[in-house]
């Protein structure tokens, strides 16, 4: 256990450092939230209507922003090796590093949507909403996104690879994440519909996402 | 305790970088692996720590803790140095001694030994090549582990910290432990010889 929480401690304190990535995602979704406004015109109808989706976009796509990092500073600098030959077993240690990370660039996602709910003209139950199924959608990006980051590792120009073999993985999460959403802004479908699939998406995740991310790892090491 | 290496075939990308290779290392003792670039010694050390899988043969630690694996009891020092830039001395090697776990000891009187007692909240972006090889050495003092794997482990080193090197490999092996050491450069301490390449 002392392990596992000293590799959290670690990696959110090197994100929160000068150079981590914990403030680019965050810089990220406020940019792309912020500029759409602009882009769709001052329909005020309008904008409520597309902001869960916008969100949820915004969101998607600033997670995946810094993940391909998730293991390639551990390769390049030599960690990954002991982190390998470690005691710990490395499901956990995968586990633990995407738990870091989605607490160090997720988590502070979930805060922001709030103020960038009003800019697109989002009433408080609208953006509760959506910061709650933010909060369960959120995990299953990062666990399932880990999958490519720890497939990247060994290949140059990961990040590339990264998007096209998880963003066709995540379109799941961002389907019932925004259905969820929009359910319990305008109906006609019951909130918990989507909402449990989407809990069971993130659940899967925390399963599948350690296992394939430490095989691929082990069988990447050259 | 012996560490010993049976008919070990290696390939890498296609090649096949040495093969039916034959090694032993007892307790107190240590293996110097010596041989021209590209001879695999790197390679025998990564295939030892597990990082890399034989293509035949296999090595095996006996005598040392039955439930743990080789790696689990080895360390390995390799050319990169394992390091965050962005966290200081004192909490890069905190991390591995938390990491690895077993039998640990204080970090700060590992960084003393190594003589990086000065610089311990220094962020190690700020170390040179030879501190930062020091503070990796800092971490072999930190968690004890019977195996020490040294890949190339007194480059970068001025004179003094190779006679400081050498001194605490010294310590290790009079406490029982084995070292395998790929280098050029004379260790400083009394060695075995493993010479690769040299058929070719």
């Amino acid at each position: 256990m002392t392990a596992l929480a000293a590799l959290i401690r670690r990696d959110i304190r090197i994100a929160l450092r000068v150079g981590g990535g914990a403030l680019i995602g965050v810089l990220f979704f406020l940019t792309v939230t912020v500029l759409m406004p602009f882009a769709l015109g001052p329909d005020l109808a309008l904008l409520t209507r597309l902001g869960p989706s916008i969100l949820w976009l915004g969101a998607l796509l600033a997670s995946l922003l810094t993940l391909d990092r998730l293991f390639t500073s551990d390769h390049e600098d030599g960690s990954l090796d002991l982190i390998v030959m470690g005691r710990t077993p490395l499901e956990l240690a995968c586990a633990a590093k995407a738990l870091a990370h989605w607490l160090a660039a997720g988590l502070p996602l979930i805060l922001a949507t709030p103020v960038l709910g009003l800019m697109l003209n989002l009433d408080a139950t609208a953006t509760s909403a959506v910061a709650l199924t933010l909060l369960v959608g959120t995990p299953a990006l990062t666990f399932i996104g880990m999958i490519g980051a720890a497939l990247a590792v060994t290949l140059h120009r990961g990040g590339l690879l990264l998007a096209v073999l998880v963003l066709p993985l995540s379109i799941p999460v961002l389907i019932f994440g925004v259905a969820a959403s929009q359910a319990a802004i305008s109906g006609p479908l019951p909130f918990g519909t989507p909402f449990s699939i989407l809990c069971a998406i993130s659940l899967v995740s925390f399963v599948i996402g350690p296992f394939a991310a430490a095989a691929s790892l082990r069988h990447g090491l050259d | 305790m012996r560490l010993r290496g049976r008919q070990i075939d290696c390939v890498r990308g296609g090649r096949a970088v040495f093969s039916g290779l034959d090694f032993e290392a007892s307790s107190s003792h240590a293996l110097a692996v010596i041989g021209p670039n590209g001879s695999g010694k790197t390679s025998l050390l990564r295939l030892i720590a597990g990082l890399l899988v034989p293509a035949g043969g296999s090595v095996a630690l006996e005598g040392g803790a039955d439930e743990l694996t080789l790696p689990e009891q080895a360390h390995y020092l390799g050319h990169r140095d394992a390091l965050k830039p962005a966290l200081s001395v004192l909490e890069n090697l905190s991390f591995w001694r938390d990491f690895l776990g077993g039998d640990a000891s204080d970090p700060n009187e590992s960084l003393a030994k190594v003589g990086l007692a000065h610089a311990t909240h220094l962020p190690a972006a700020y170390l040179s090549a030879g501190q930062r090889r020091r503070l990796s050495i800092a971490r072999l003092l930190a968690v004890r582990r019977p195996v020490w794997l040294l890949d190339e482990p007194t480059s970068a080193l001025d004179a003094a910290g190779q006679d400081l090197f050498a001194g605490l490999m010294q310590g290790h092996l009079a406490r029982g432990g084995i070292i395998v050491a790929a280098t050029h450069a004379p260790l400083g301490i009394e060695a075995d010889e493993l010479r690769m390449g040299g058929g070719k």
